[in-house]
């Protein structure tokens, strides 16, 4: 029979490989899905994973989706890295959004250069205010930081609801929810006249790399891999938990309170119920797919963003429901769950495990 | 007034037995030491496809069988990634969560905005002819005595049956467990499955009961509400049936508040179930001890027999 064998190190070809074949398996996996929903697979499959890379407006669509799910999931990869269990980010996003973009609700004339400078800020202490609110729950009562920063996604949401169908309304929208949009000096400027990537975009490429630089370079990146990994160990050492559930928790919700206000300043450009698809969640995968290293959740981010583009397409062209891009997301994060497996054992045959023994 | 009072109290119970279902589900696989956070899209799951087995065959009944037998095979793929193939419990089940709502959103949309027949309260007569307690006793839905039957079986299986002991013992300790011969990972994976089961139901609950129509992430939460019940109940199904009647009691007081108008704005009225949520989770989790005796000592680790 076979045996599973655990590797004293984890293989660093596996660990590559494996996000690959969880992407290729999806695809193998969405193709039989088309075929089973009756469209053609290989039409399907070309609009989903292929066609958003074939266009220079599709590239900026990529882009701008691929902002948030970047950063977001950088910032989850601390936590993870961890095994702090923040998967609030949606929450923080809206939270950050809500406390940067609010500047502009109560400045709309401001023609200042400080105003998108400020949002920003607020933005991520927005984020971490709401992150913070699990890390003290969880220091100071020992509560759950998965049920605590979840439960606060739905309150993030409806006080967002809340907020822009009531108090923030804009008094010259026809009653539709939404705030007033944002004035210029409230809003990302555009890389390019026509396409809506902007200047969040760039901003985000320099976070992956500050990432890497604090987590293999620095002593804060080595305890937070060492509690992760040994935290028997760690606590040796004088690594304090409770810093590291701190400094986790506020930099994944200040980097999702960052997604957040770029994403209302930028792409959308006003506050209302709909800023996000969903990004909070989807980051997660982003996140494991990207192995919690910062350069690949940046691939990872980029190839998710592809799926979100193409599911957006399929959805005009060929009639597909939206519905199939959380599907794939899902299924890619199973796939990569399972092959997880040959990262950390190795498979020994019976005739080899005979010449050991 | 008093039919008021009745009328809070019907629908409180049907706002809970969705989450008894599912956290009784929980708690056994939890006792059994695997973490499924995957309840949410087991729910959603069991929603939409009892939902559309009762819109295709016009039975609510065989919805409910198909809700709780689709709940099941979620719980499969969770038990076959966790348990054969050791991935970690608590990505999985946000996984099966993300999966989940993908996968109801899609089988969904030919749904939305159906109709179905509902499942009715029962009606003994006589006995549920009794003035107030007699529609308090006898007046309910079936499915809300199955809810609280199945909470009583599992209270009695876990603390009287020898399959519910062995099934702790696998909990509490895995390693012991294998070396006296038990199956582990057998046993685990019925205890995941049963779970599956039960929040299958608590989904088809919702989809063909409670509201009873298919809406895109119609569970709200609820999943993760019952996670927290388990925590509440410090993994002991008698106090289940209290955290579920207080949540119930809660999502129908404030449905109620925001009916009535008292000049507090809808949104945070609805907030209430969740923060109440987390006010729980902190008052039980204060006592570190207390929580780390009750818990299942295996809880979320993966388990590889050596030998």
């Amino acid at each position: 029979m076979l045996r599973l064998e655990p590797r004293s190190t984890q293989s660093l070809s596996a660990a590559w490989l494996s996000p690959m074949l969880a992407l290729v398996l999806t695809a193998v996996t969405g193709g039989i899905i088309f075929l089973a929903m009756g469209k053609d697979p290989a039409t399907a499959l070309y609009i989903y994973f292929v066609e958003p890379l074939t266009s220079s407006s599709g590239l900026s669509e990529v882009a701008v989706k691929a902002g948030p799910l970047v950063l977001i999931g950088i910032g989850l990869s601390f936590g993870f890295r961890a095994g702090i269990w923040n998967i609030g980010a949606e929450g923080q996003y809206i939270a950050g959004a809500i406390a940067g973009g609010g500047l502009a609700v109560f400045w709309y004339e401001s023609t200042s250069a400080f105003l998108l400078p400020a949002m920003l800020l607020t933005g991520i202490l927005g984020g971490m205010a709401w992150a913070a609110i699990p890390a003290l729950l969880k220091t100071r009562f020992n509560a759950n930081e998965i049920l605590v920063s979840l439960m606060l996604v739905y309150v993030a949401e409806l006080l967002l609801v809340h907020l822009v169908q009531g108090p923030w309304r804009n008094p010259m929208g026809w009653g539709f929810p939404g705030t007033r949009v944002f004035p210029d000096a409230a809003t990302m400027p555009l890389l390019f006249t026509g396409k809506r990537v902007h200047l969040g975009s760039v901003l985000t490429l320099a976070v992956p790399f500050i990432a890497w630089f604090l987590l293999a370079r620095t002593r804060f990146g080595f305890r937070i891999k060492l509690f992760g990994s040994a935290p028997l160990a760690a606590r040796h050492a004088g690594v304090q938990s409770n810093r590291i559930i701190w400094q986790s928790l506020l930099i994944g919700g200040g980097l999702a309170g960052l997604a957040g206000v770029i994403e209302a300043a930028g792409t959308i450009g006003q506050l209302m119920p709909d800023i996000s698809p969903g990004y909070g969640f989807t980051a997660i995968i982003v996140a494991f797919l990207g192995r919690l290293h910062p350069v690949g959740v940046l691939l990872a981010g980029i190839a998710i963003a592809v799926t979100y583009i193409g599911g957006e397409s399929a959805q005009i062209s060929a009639g597909l429901p939206k519905a199939v891009t959380g599907l794939f997301q899902g299924i890619i994060l199973f796939y990569l769950l399972a092959f997880d497996l040959f990262t950390r054992y190795k498979i020994v045959l019976p005739s080899r495990q005979a010449v050991q023994q | 007034m008093t039919e008021l009072i009745i009328a809070s109290i019907m629908t409180m119970m049907t706002a809970a037995t969705p989450l008894m279902f599912a956290a009784t589900g929980e708690l056994i696989c939890e006792r059994s030491g695997v973490l499924n956070l995957g309840l949410e899209g087991m729910m959603l799951i069991g929603a939409v496809f009892g939902f559309a087995a009762a819109a295709v065959t016009g039975n609510a009944t065989l919805g409910l069988l198909v809700a709780a037998t689709s709940g099941a095979f979620a719980a499969l793929i969770f038990g076959i990634l966790t348990l054969n193939l050791l991935s970690n419990q608590v990505a999985t089940g946000l996984a099966l969560t993300i999966f989940g709502t993908g996968l109801s959103a899609l089988v969904g949309v030919d749904y939305v905005g159906e109709t179905i027949d509902q499942i009715g309260s029962i009606h003994i007569p006589i006995l549920s002819d009794i003035p107030i307690v007699g529609r308090l006793l006898f007046g309910h839905d079936p499915l809300v005595y199955l809810a609280i039957l199945i909470l009583l079986g599992a209270s009695w299986f876990l603390s009287r049956s020898r399959w519910g002991m062995i099934l702790r013992a696998v909990g509490d300790s895995d390693v012991s467990a294998h070396a006296i011969g038990y199956p582990v990972i057998a046993i685990r994976f019925a205890a995941v499955t049963f779970g599956g089961l039960m929040a299958g139901l608590g989904g088809g609950y919702l989809s063909l009961v409670y509201t009873p129509l298919w809406a895109e992430n119609m569970t709200a939460g609820r999943g993760w509400i019952a996670l927290a019940l388990v925590v509440f109940a410090s993994w002991r199904p008698a106090r289940v049936l209290f955290g579920a009647i207080l949540f119930g009691g809660i999502t129908i007081l404030q449905l109620n508040a925001q009916a009535a108008g008292l000049g507090i704005p809808a949104a945070f009225m609805s907030m209430l179930p969740y923060i109440a949520t987390i006010v729980v989770l902190v008052l039980i989790s204060r006592d570190a001890i207390k929580i780390r005796l009750n818990a299942p000592a295996c809880l979320g680790r993966p388990f590889r027999a050596e030998r």
